[in-house]
């Protein structure tokens, strides 16, 4: 499972790096950024679906790992 | 001033400055949801008014068919003077593709979390003050005794200006929302002292720079060229507008709701991490602002038949309210955990100023509930909320309980 972040979708409404500031930073404007890999565990999956959940751009993807 | 025939339907007559809308807007919108759901009106020389959040989203995210030459609705259409599309009075609020994208690159990193978070103890300071200054009244007007004196503050220090200027610049804050809808001979007139002192403030940036943000606005380059100073006063006035009354009516909100839910009041109180979450529906529920596009040519859109120039009200606080979108959505719901509202807006327009809002409106009522955990409002008929785009208590008395 890996958490990513579409960056032309992202326009810096700061709720991922809020909710989950393990999982997401922000760069110099202030937009998300994911910190590391992305790579997702148990522990960590439910704080990346709860950001996405809050994303009002819809900027934040989690994918099934192949 | 012309009085205004009442509205008797909202779909086909829209206005946003009807007292009922500006009383409680809520039910009217739920009601257009149901059987509309894009309102028009004659009023404003045309317009419409999508009340989804589908409606809100698209139109927020498309600016091949909507402008944002000028973003609040008023009886006339703005002439092209001054700066011109695609720059626009206030960039980057008023600026359209490309040239948006340039201004507000320039903007974000000042305003972005880092920046913001280093302000977070000079406006606890400010909280503390003005609480401190307030006593032991009894009665204390929430709105224009506390919310009011807190986003003005916090933006003249951002912009450097001089604190003993406070007066002044409450005065010219008070012209710029006030006056939107004066003939625009009047708004020139009215605007000439503002012009004139930030001219002077630019001017003594240039000559005495410091750490702020007209000087970093000063040394913003575009393609290697400095900004005109026209960019530059502009910039400074969107920060006026934009920063200051939307956050007081935040703040303010958050304190009336709190001062008639005394169950949610407690549980601020007494479970403190609840607070970043309890912020955010503060925000959908009572999302002060209301934004404004112009439709860029003729067309058919959301089924309805616009025309260049109709005004669109981008109802951001309606979108908030849409069932389709948020469970529960007319119950202000504290711990709320999924909570995608859009009071920021959408798109390439979010308001750049975000991260800055919500810490002031954090800490304004982490400061307030840590001095007065228990309050209720002292008359509720006394309360008076704003007209326009920008929806918040003004008048509002509390009554500390002890």
């Amino acid at each position: 499972m890996k958490v990513t972040i579409d960056a032309d979708l992202c326009q810096g409404q700061g709720r991922c790096f809020s909710i989950a500031p393990n999982l997401f930073g922000f760069d110099e404007l202030g937009n998300g950024v994911v910190i590391g890999d992305g790579i997702l565990t148990e522990g960590t999956l439910e704080q990346a679906r709860l950001a996405q959940s809050n994303c009002p751009e819809h900027a934040i993807f989690i994918e099934e790992d192949r | 001033m012309t009085i205004k025939p009442p509205v008797e339907d909202f779909a086909t007559d829209w206005d946003h400055t009807d007292p009922q809308w500006v009383q409680d807007p809520y039910p009217i919108w739920e009601d257009l949801r149901q059987r509309c759901p894009v309102a028009h009106t004659e009023r404003f020389g045309g317009g419409w008014f999508p009340a989804t959040h589908e409606g809100v989203s698209m139109v927020a995210k498309d600016t091949e068919n909507f402008t944002s030459r000028t973003v609040v609705v008023g009886n006339g259409r703005p002439d092209d003077d001054a700066l011109p599309a695609p720059i626009g009075v206030a960039p980057p609020i008023t600026s359209d593709p490309p040239f948006h994208a340039i201004a507000r690159r320039i903007m974000l990193p000042a305003l972005a979390p880092g920046p913001v978070n280093e302000l977070e103890p000079q406006v606890r300071a400010l909280c503390r003050r003005l609480l401190d200054n307030l006593g032991d009244h009894e009665i204390i007007n929430g709105g224009m005794d506390y919310a009011q004196y807190i986003p003005p503050t916090v933006i003249q220090q951002l912009l450097g200006f001089p604190a003993e200027d406070e007066e002044t610049f409450r005065e010219f804050v008070h012209v710029i929302m006030e006056g939107v809808d004066h003939p625009e001979e009047e708004r020139i007139e009215e605007f000439a002292p503002i012009e004139e002192y930030l001219r002077v403030q630019i001017e003594d940036h240039r000559e005495h720079p410091r750490d702020d943000f007209t000087n970093y606005l000063l040394n913003a380059e575009i393609e290697g060229n400095k900004l005109q100073d026209e960019h530059i006063a502009g910039t400074i006035i969107l920060t006026l507008v934009a920063g200051i009354d939307t956050t007081w009516s935040a703040i303010g909100a958050a304190l009336w709701h709190l001062a008639s839910h005394p169950d949610d009041l407690a549980r601020l109180v007494n479970e403190p991490d609840l607070m970043p979450v309890a912020i955010e529906e503060f925000l959908r529920f009572y999302a002060p602002v209301t934004m404004a596009r112009l439709v860029k040519h003729d067309m058919e859109y959301l089924g309805c038949p616009m025309k260049e120039d109709d005004w669109l009200l981008l109802g951001f606080p309606a979108a908030n309210r849409d069932p389709a979108v948020f469970k529960d959505a007319d119950k202000f719901i504290i711990d709320r955990v999924e909570n995608r509202h859009v009071a920021f807006g959408l798109g390439i327009h979010r308001c750049a100023g975000s991260n800055l809002a919500r810490m002031e409106l954090r800490v304004a009522i982490e400061e307030f509930i840590a001095r007065h955990p228990r309050f209720e409002l002292a008359d509720p008929s006394d309360v008076t909320w704003a007209p326009g785009q920008v929806r918040g208590p003004r008048n509002l008395p509390i009554r500390i309980l002890r």
